[in-house]
């Protein structure tokens, strides 16, 4: 693999041998680090999610010592808090026929042949100690009556493999993560930052070796160094203004990596969710994800005649009073093998295509329905409450329709980001010292993510990759000592934010942040959304430039820059949207095919599914920053399938 | 079909943590009532922006009732009027038009204002570092099967590990005692066989923890449990005393 120098293309770095032995082969032979040298390194973490509190935890349990940031009052409220459905491992409890390779095969297919083979078998090889690993900190995962654990089926898999906690995996991973971070703080192996905010990474001599932060509280701007920098910060999915994303999810640490040399990988490729609660009116500030599992016994549908639908929408007819036979079960119909369970790009753009064809419901006829009806004929009430109970309630709350009684109305909306921090096998960056773990990398998931291997992957990252990887770049460091944050370089990087900040505060202007992040998500909605084209692409990047010139001359930020802020802190976040933005209509433009979450409607099959182009486009796409005024520059990483047959992806 | 109500407003403000604070007005018109409790406060900030003041400080995150960030105490009580959510589930339906709505932050010793609505519940995560985990490292773990735990028993320590470390129960309590929140994990912990070998150091380092930082004590009022937006159980401060009992006894 590193036969070929060819400048513009990327190496990453993969472990010679079969596949199944590249990952043990590599901790054979890596480079480790003492405990007494342990002692002697510092790690920053920024976040605090599933990635980044593992990784944190874990690497204080090895003896580094460790200093991690995140922006919320506590750890524990990090966005992988709010994933609900479950986590995917290769266990094969139920005898159904999985094991690593179907993980890892139907990983790789479900990110329609985007991802690199080595990462993902080492994915679906590690998934079994998460699961380990989370029963014995305590997670109450389901268990059946025997006392085993409990597994239930997700999109783009014809086994059961995911494990799951009610309705909040997530959130129950997640304490297990923050509890061994907790324990690490106590034992004095991390020190937590809390409401601080990353604002830069600090380059010495080629080398990450520390970060600037904003302390939210007080407004000051500090310097941290380190042996070595982990971004953990999650995805770009807040880009859209409106996602499933929490409000303070943000892609300017990852942006911040970019401007100091890092390529970001795959901006194009976001995952659509197609179950979400539809948007109810202009002031609606996010939206809310109906948990994909809800698919194992949800059934999706519309009306099979325009002429109910529109009869719905008007209110002159409820679903419930719809004949079994005037419905359309357009997932089941166009999909008999996987049904209502197409992996989540599928079944988007299916739902889109029936309400661009007239079909569909709700107040604006951006609904469709998915209906309990026959889970609770079959099941009973009580085994439906039992699985999802939470997520009814839920929706209850929010549109005021009780889901027992009438169809939850459901549709796509912006989750999850596969693009992200370029990052090789040992998930460092193109900047040396700096690794990148979680959803804020890009590496695992290819063009689309199936459901319930976000927490697979952000814990993979955490708990049993990144703590080998790094120590072979830490194994080199050994005799560096402790840096002080006086030298040149903090001071430049410091003075550098401090000047960001001030020009904003300076403008001024007119346009509260919100309404300029809000105009920027409904051009990337329009334009670079759940269909894209070219002429749609080229037409976002005049526009988003356009609001990029509103948003650095006319924006207004109250208060003041050296106090708590939380304007400006949002106002630092837009600005590093409106790049990421760019760079996704850049990068979608240049993607001559379609593949998972990344459609273009010039390139599609007769009968509308996506269509690859793997002679050109068999590539990772490397976006290198050249400065303010210069365009990107598009590196290619090329992606070698060694092990398996490249397919079109078939869920008929 | 979407219907609009004119609200007044009546918002505590505080600059700082030692600066004085007080409540103001604010008239808010033509708020949906399909919108949540933030969102209305999102438009109140916007109008706020506009007039070119500052807007109001509190805390919110993910805005789907899991993250624990938000924390409001409205007309009187933690989250609001709505029963089983957090602030920002509660959904402006719940109002009537021309109502006054009372905005204040969770009052409590153990969490001091940081502005306006924005407190600090640093003390809940102390409490954690005390001793709420299972002592594993990474690694080296049995396989998850190994150790069959009843299907009741999973569930009822599901229902407690449902906390999502909000402090409305702190915020609910007169006395400001932290027990819903502590025996929540406590309860967790110990009811699963993973938790079960140092249940006992676990409910002492974590009560006094919680006495430590200057949390109240527990009365049994009750007030808890039915602010609890996850409707979590004070049986689960039964649970607690048991346990700190008979590790008391054991010392």
């Amino acid at each position: 693999m590193t036969a070929k120098k060819d400048t513009s293309k990327i190496d990453a770095r993969i472990p010679e041998g079969p596949l199944a032995e590249k990952w043990s082969e590599f901790k054979a032979h890596q480079k480790l680090v003492n405990p007494a040298n342990k002692r002697r390194l510092d790690i920053i973490v920024v976040g605090t999610g599933l990635a980044g509190a593992s990784a944190a935890a874990s690497l204080g349990e090895l003896g580094f010592n460790v200093l991690n940031f995140c922006i919320q009052d506590s750890p524990r409220r990090a966005h992988s808090i709010a994933a609900q459905g479950g986590i995917n491992a290769a266990k094969n409890y139920q005898n159904d026929g999985d094991s690593v390779y179907r993980l890892f095969y139907d990983t790789i297919k479900g990110g329609d042949y985007r991802a690199r083979e080595a990462n993902v078998y080492r994915l679906a090889e590690v998934s079994n100690s998460i699961i380990d690993q989370c029963v014995a900190q305590g997670v109450p995962f389901a268990r059946e009556y025997g006392g085993l654990l409990d597994n239930r089926s997700f999109g783009g898999a014809q086994v059961s493999r995911t494990f799951y906690a009610k309705g909040q995996t997530g959130q129950q991973l997640l304490l297990g993560a923050y509890s061994a971070l907790s324990r690490q703080v106590h034992q004095g192996s991390v020190k937590l930052y809390t409401r601080y905010e990353m604002l830069d990474i600090v380059v010495i001599e080629g080398k990450a070796r520390g970060i600037i932060a904003r302390n939210l509280v007080t407004g000051k701007i500090e310097r941290f160094a380190a042996h070595a920098v982990v971004v953990a910060t999650g995805g770009y999915g807040n880009t859209f203004f409106l996602s499933t994303n929490a409000m303070g999810s943000n892609a300017s640490a990852a942006i911040q990596l970019f401007k100091k040399g890092a390529y970001f990988a795959n901006p194009a490729y976001a995952q659509i969710h197609p179950t979400c609660i539809p948007v109810h009116g202009e002031n609606q500030s996010k939206l809310t994800l109906m948990s994909e599992s809800l698919r194992n016994d949800g059934r999706i549908w519309t009306p099979k005649k325009k002429e109910d639908s529109e009869a719905i929408r008007a209110g002159k007819l409820k679903p419930t009073q719809l004949a079994e036979e005037d419905r359309d079960y357009y997932l089941e119909r166009r999909y008999p093998a996987f049904g209502n369970l197409v992996p989540r790009d599928v079944a988007s753009r299916a739902a889109k295509e029936r309400c661009d064809a007239g079909f569909g419901v709700g107040a604006t006829g951006l609904a469709v329905y998915l209906d309990f009806s026959d889970a609770i004929n079959r099941l009973g009430r009580d085994t439906v409450a039992a699985r999802y109970g939470n997520l009814f309630q839920m929706y209850e709350k929010i549109v005021d329709e009780n889901p027992y009684e009438t169809p939850m109305m459901i549709y796509p909306a912006i989750h999850y980001t596969m693009g992200g921090v370029w990052v090789d096998y040992e998930l460092q960056t193109s900047i040396t010292g700096c690794f990148c773990v979680g959803e804020a990398n890009f590496s695992d998931h290819g063009a689309n993510r199936l459901g319930a291997s976000a927490l697979m992957q952000g814990l993979a990252d955490g708990y049993f990759v990144l703590p080998y990887t790094i120590q072979n770049y830490l194994a080199d460091e050994i005799r560096t000592p402790r840096f002080s944050t006086d030298l040149p370089e903090f001071t430049a990087a410091e003075k550098a934010v401090s000047e960001r900040i001030e020009k904003l505060m300076k403008i001024q202007g007119k346009r509260s942040v919100d309404s300029l992040h809000k105009e920027l998500g409904l051009i990337m909605w329009d334009n670079v959304g759940m269909a894209r084209t070219k002429a749609s692409l080229e037409k976002a990047l005049v526009e988003i430039l356009r609001v990029k010139k509103e948003f650095w001359s006319n924006v207004f930020i109250p208060g003041s820059g050296a106090d708590q802020n939380t304007e400006l802190e949002k106002a630092l976040r837009v600005a590093d949207f409106l790049v990421v933005g760019e760079l996704m209509a850049r990068d979608a433009l240049l993607r001559e095919e379609s593949c998972g979450g990344h459609f273009r409607e010039e390139y599609q099959t007769p009968d509308g599914e996506a269509l690859r182009n793997d002679e050109k486009f068999s590539y990772v796409s490397c976006w290198k920053y050249n400065g303010e005024e210069k365009e990107p520059e598009l590196l290619k990483e090329e992606l070698n399938y060694e092990f398996i047959k490249v397919q079109q992806r078939n869920y008929k | 079909m979407e219907k609009t109500i004119n609200i007044t407003l009546k918002v505590w403000r505080q600059h700082g943590p030692k600066t004085k604070g007080a409540f103001e007005s604010y008239k808010l018109d033509g708020v949906s009532t399909d919108s949540s409790f933030l969102e209305m406060l999102d438009m109140l900030n916007e109008q706020l922006i506009k007039e070119r003041q500052e807007p109001i400080v509190f805390d919110h995150d993910c805005r789907e009732g899991i993250c624990g960030m938000c924390s409001l105490y409205i007309n009187g009580h933690p989250h609001g009027p709505d029963e089983d959510v957090t602030t920002c589930q509660l959904h402006m339906r719940k109002f009537k038009d021309g109502e006054v709505v009372t905005i204040e932050p969770w009052r409590s010793h153990g969490f001091p204002v940081i502005r306006d609505l924005m407190v600090d519940r640093t003390a809940f995560d102390k409490i954690m570092q005390a001793g709420g985990y299972v002592s594993v490292n990474t690694g080296g773990v049995p396989d998850a099967n190994s150790i069959p735990i009843p299907k009741v028993i999973a569930d009822e320590a599901m229902d407690s590990a449902s906390c999502i470390g909000c402090g409305a129960c702190v915020a609910a309590c007169k006395n400001g005692s932290a027990m819903l929140f502590v025996s929540a994990k406590v309860s967790q912990l110990a009811m699963l066989p993973q938790g079960k070998a140092e249940g006992a150091r676990r409910a002492k380092a974590m009560v006094a923890k919680m006495d430590q930082l200057g949390f109240g004590n527990c009365t049994n009022t009750g007030a808890c449990e039915a602010e609890c937006p996850k409707n979590i159980s004070i049986t689960n401060i039964a649970r607690l005393n048991r346990e700190f009992l008979s590790a008391k006894f054991k010392d």
